[in-house]
């Protein structure tokens, strides 16, 4: 039975975000090389990269709710994307996390199994900017 | 990515943090930066076998402390001081260094950094050369390739900078509240003279690259200082003008205006990046140059077609801007608003009494140019152009100005044709 799990991607942003173009072009294609394959096989759904954390907002769910500029939490590495997999079990999980490392060195996975999933509908465009205007 | 390739980008991301905290150790800017390049080298060494540590400036602090006190330990065994003291006094010191790095140390080590290089009698290109030299770590090969000049010209210059800065009082003291506000302010503006710098290069991809590293360093500053709308707007700002950079220029490096770009190029993940920073900034409700100038970077980036701007809207923040910061440049680009909200004609007006002060503009001579060639005054335009041309900055901008100039010949020529471009 596969088992679904969200391989959550946590890197320096200083770091990643200090990409230049040609560094940039080649970590997203390494990577792309090592998501094809699964997703044609079925084993990959979304995945997703995140803008840094100075974009980030945190709503802090009190009574009254309080808005807070940045990340839930300060830490050395950050949140910066997510894979959803479907895989037999944990092995066979941390050998996506493997090969995605290979491709793209530096920082953590952490692999954690899903509770529920929600597909969703469709969200238009996947451009944002093309959403607002 | 290669081993190295990653160790290269983490030494440079954590270089600001770790030259900040040796500098606030050593209190000396030399010495601060040896500690850290005999860091770099170890990393280098150590981190290809034993992986990268978990936070890259904590490790490179400390080793570029220990690696400093060795010095000084040798030294001082050469010269035959009185071992025992100098050792007891530094085992003090290396208790501190072994104590725990504190974030809030990290912040007010960046900002002190930065800040340096905003020394007041230094102007703004060795300001410039300065951080990119000791925040950015570009070498001076890089710096002077960007600036245009020979390497031991830019050498000279940043050494001169650095006994300046040297001399002057380093800010080593925490700040106060009102203290940091100031310096934030002033390495904003510091960093937005970088950005600028790389912006106005076009035709130079060393210089243009500075965009980049303005961009990163401010991002850097953000995250220390979250909750400053103003560093949001800043950063906003740049990312949504940077967004443009792939389709400001020609095939041939000749300037393409922002009603003629293919905006199909523009970086939308950039844009998106400085749409959320503004909505962010609006909440706190403290507007602020940056956040105005971002918002009207932000209604240019937001129209799908140049006719889509919304001009009135675009005015309208240039109006807070005249109130917030009164310049006549920021008169003149609202002069542009104006003629297309108003006319030609109504800007025309605006920026002529601006002649005097911004007659060596030439961003002045080109609006009057392109105004007078909407009205149809070509003579007047002709002169403005001429002006303009003489007053050019780089290559791209003058060849611009002679396209006009060109079309305005050849459109005389046959007197039938009418058909003004605007800009």
């Amino acid at each position: 039975m596969a088992m679904l799990y969200a391989l959550l991607c946590y890197n320096d942003e200083d770091t990643v975000w200090a990409w230049d173009k040609a560094q940039e072009a080649e970590a997203m294609d390494a990577l792309g090389r090592v998501r094809a394959p699964l997703e044609r096989a079925g084993k990959m759904g979304p995945s997703l990269r995140l803008l840094p954390t100075t974009a980030a907002t945190t709503l802090r769910k009190s009574d009254p709710p309080l808005v807070i500029d940045g990340p839930f939490a300060e830490t050395k590495e950050q949140l910066l994307g997510f894979y959803i997999i479907d895989v037999a079990d944990l092995d066979a999980a941390l050998q996506v996390a493997k090969d995605l490392g290979a491709a793209n060195p530096g920082g953590a996975y952490e692999i954690r199994p899903l509770a529920a999933y929600n597909a969703g509908g469709p969200i238009g465009a996947a451009e944002p900017v093309a959403a607002t205007s | 990515m290669s081993d190295l390739a990653w160790i290269h980008a983490a030494i440079t991301a954590a270089r600001p943090q770790a030259v900040g905290a040796l500098l606030r150790y050593f209190r000396d800017l030399e010495t601060a930066e040896e500690a850290f390049q005999d860091a770099c080298l170890r990393a280098l060494n150590n981190w290809p076998r034993n992986g990268p540590p978990r936070d890259a400036a904590a490790w490179l602090i400390m080793v570029g402390r220990n690696a400093a006190l060795d010095g000084v330990r040798k030294r001082a065994r050469q010269t035959e001081l009185p071992p025992e003291e100098v050792l007891s006094d530094l085992d003090d010191a290396e208790d501190r260094a072994a104590s725990r790095i504190d974030e809030a140390d990290y912040r007010d080590d960046v900002l002190r950094l930065l800040f340096i290089c905003c020394h007041p009698d230094l102007p703004p290109p060795q300001q410039i050369a300065l951080a990119l030299r000791i925040v950015s770590g570009l070498s001076v090969k890089q710096i002077a390739k960007a600036f245009l000049v020979s390497e031991a010209a830019m050498e000279q210059r940043i050494t001169r900078a650095k006994a300046r800065v040297a001399a002057g009082d380093a800010a080593f003291e925490t700040p106060g509240p009102v203290e940091r506000a100031e310096r934030l302010a002033q390495v904003a503006a510091m960093l937005y003279l970088v950005f600028n710098e790389g912006y106005s290069a076009g035709d130079n991809p060393a210089r243009a690259e500075l965009c980049g590293e303005a961009i990163r360093l401010t991002r850097l500053l953000l995250r220390l200082y979250q909750t400053e709308p103003e560093i949001m707007g800043l950063l906003a700002l740049m990312l949504i003008q940077h967004s443009r950079t792939p389709a400001r220029f020609d095939a041939d490096g000749q300037i393409v205006l922002l009603d003629d770009q293919d905006r199909g190029l523009w970086d939308r993940n950039a844009i998106a990046e400085g749409l959320a920073l503004i909505d962010k900034a609006m909440r706190h409700r403290r507007p602020g140059p940056y956040q105005v100038q971002a918002a009207i970077a932000a209604l240019h980036a937001r129209a799908a077609t140049p006719a889509d701007t919304d001009w009135v809207e675009i005015d309208q923040l240039y109006a807070t801007l005249e109130r917030l910061t009164p310049s006549p440049v920021v008169t003149l680009n609202r002069a542009v608003a104006v003629s297309k909200v108003a006319g030609p004609e109504a800007a025309l007006a605006m920026i002529e009494p601006l002649g005097d002060r911004l007659s060596g503009y030439f961003h002045f001579h080109g609006l009057v140019g392109a105004l007078n060639l909407e009205l149809g005054h070509t003579a007047a335009a002709r002169t403005a152009f001429d002006k303009a041309i003489s007053l050019a900055g780089t290559a791209a901008e003058a060849a611009h100005i002679r396209q006009h100039l060109d079309q305005l010949m050849a459109e005389h020529a046959p007197p039938r044709s009418t058909s003004a471009r605007a800009n």
